[in-house]
C-alpha cells in the first residue's frame, strides 16, 4: 500500500510543482518507489520541471477515460530509476477529472508503489479538492507573506472536512508545513514573516524550510529537479524535508542570515 | 542615526503587522469552519434586517453555531452605534 502525499497550497505561484518534484525525486532517490502525478489539467508543468516533456504521450486524463493504460501513461524518469511521472492533460478540461476515475487511477498505482505525490493545482475548487481527496498526508506549501499563509489556512480547513479521511471519519490527514522562498535577510530586517510566526498561526508541524535560491530557477531552466543540485541550499533543504517525511530527526537549516565573509563581500558572491 | 533608528523601526513593523492581521484573518476563518454552509447567508440577511431599522456597519454583526450535547445555540452579536 503505497502512500498518498498531496502537495498543496490554495495560492498559486508558491513553490508547489517546485516540491512536488523535488520531493518525489528525494524519496526514490532513498529507494523509494515513487510516482508523481500532475493533477494541474489544463495547465501542466510537472513534466517540464521533471525534464520528460518530450516522452509525454498519454496523461491522466486518458487513463480515467480508458484510452490509456497507466505503464502506457507513466514516464519513467531518465536519472532515478524507481522514479515514475504521470502527466496532467495539456488539452483536456478539469471536468474530465472524476472522483472514482482518480480513486481507480490510485488504487491500482497503490499496489506497485511505496509513495505517490500528488501535485495540486492552485485554487481550491474541484481539480484541488480532488488532488487531496484520498491523501494520506499533505504538504502544504506556504510563502511567508500574508495572502500565502491566508489560503494555506483556507486550504487546511478544506484537508479537515472535504477529504476521504474527514468524509469516513478516519484518522485525519497528516498535515505538513512547508515554507519555501524563505528569505532570512529580510526576516532580519523585519519585512518578511519569519517562520516562528507561520508555524504559530497554521499551528502545523513544520516538515521543511526552502530559502529562496537561485538553484531553483536553474534548476527549472535544465528541467533537472533541484534535489540533484546538492551543491545549492535549496537542494540541501529538499533532502532534509525528504528526511524528515521519512520520520528522521533532521536539525534546521538555512533559516538564518548568512553572515557573508570579506571576500564575498567584496566580490559580491550571490547564494547559490 | 535617530533618522536611521526611525526607518528600522518602521521597517520592523510591515513583518508584525502582517502577523497580527493573519492571526485575526485565521482566527475568523477557523470560527466559521465546520458551520453549515447557509451561516454567511443566514448572517447577510439578518444583517440587512437589522439595517432596517438601525444603521449599523457591515463588521457590526458575528454570529455562530455552537453545538451542544442535544442542542445548537445559534449566537447572534449586534453591536448598536452610540445613541445621540
Ligand atoms: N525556493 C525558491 N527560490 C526561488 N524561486 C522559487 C523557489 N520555489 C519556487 N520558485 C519559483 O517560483 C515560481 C513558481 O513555482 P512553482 O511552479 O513550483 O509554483 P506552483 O505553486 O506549482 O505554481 P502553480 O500554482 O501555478 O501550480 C517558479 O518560477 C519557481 O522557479
Ligand atoms: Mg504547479
Amino acid at each position: 500500500m503505497a502512500k498518498i502525499i498531496v502537495v498543496t497550497s490554495g495560492k498559486g505561484g508558491v513553490g508547489k510543482t517546485t516540491s512536488a518534484a523535488a520531493i518525489a525525486t528525494g524519496l526514490a532517490l532513498r529507494g523509494n518507489k515513487t510516482v508523481v502525478i500532475d493533477f494541474d489539467v489544463g495547465l501542466r508543468n510537472l513534466d517540464l520541471i521533471m525534464g520528460c516533456e518530450r516522452r509525454v504521450v498519454y496523461d491522466l486524463i486518458n487513463v480515467i477515460q480508458g484510452e490509456a493504460g497507466l505503464n502506457q501513461a507513466m514516464i519513467r524518469d531518465k536519472r532515478v530509476d524507481n522514479l515514475h511521472i504521470l502527466p496532467a492533460s495539456q488539452t483536456r478540461d478539469k471536468d474530465a477529472l472524476t472522483e472514482e476515475g482518480v480513486e481507480r487511477v490510485l488504487g491500482s498505482l497503490s499496489e506497485e508503489f511505496d509513495y505517490i505525490i500528488c501535485d495540486s493545482p492552485a485554487g481550491i475548487e474541484r481539480g484541488a479538492q480532488l488532488a487531496m481527496h484520498f491523501a494520506d498526508e499533505a504538504v502544504v506549501v506556504t510563502n511567508p507573506e500574508v495572502s500565502s499563509v491566508r489560503d494555506s489556512d483556507r486550504i487546511l480547513g478544506l484537508l479537515s472536512s472535504k477529504t476521504r479521511r474527514a468524509e469516513k471519519n478516519q484518522e485525519p490527514i497528516k498535515e505538513h508545513l512547508l515554507i519555501t522562498r524563505y528569505d532570512p535577510m529580510r526576516v532580519d530586517s523585519g519585512d518578511m514573516l519569519n517562520l516562528q510566526d507561520i508555524q504559530e498561526i497554521l499551528a502545523i508541524n513544520l516538515i521543511g524550510l526552502i530559502p529562496e535560491s537561485e538553484a531553483v530557477l536553474r534548476a527549472s531552466n535544465q528541467g533537472v529537479p533541484v534535489t540533484h543540485d546538492q551543491q545549492s541550499d535549496a537542494g540541501q533543504a529538499y533532502v532534509d524535508t525528504v528526511s524528515r517525511l521519512l520520520g528522521e530527526d533532521v536539525p534546521l537549516r538555512f533559516h538564518e542570515a548568512q553572515k557573508k565573509g570579506f571576500l564575498s563581500r567584496m566580490f559580491g558572491g550571490g547564494r547559490r | 542615526m535617530k533618522l536611521l533608528d526611525f526607518l528600522k523601526r518602521e521597517r520592523k513593523k510591515s513583518a508584525s503587522v502582517a502577523k497580527e492581521r493573519l492571526q485575526i484573518i485565521v482566527a475568523h476563518q477557523r470560527g466559521q469552519r465546520g458551520q453549515p454552509d447557509y451561516m454567511p447567508m443566514l448572517e447577510r440577511e439578518l444583517l440587512e434586517v437589522i439595517r432596517r431599522y438601525v444603521e449599523v456597519e457591515q463588521d457590526a454583526i458575528s454570529i455562530s453555531l455552537d453545538s451542544e450535547d442535544d442542542c445548537s445555540v445559534l449566537e447572534l452579536n449586534v453591536t448598536l452605534p452610540n445613541r445621540g
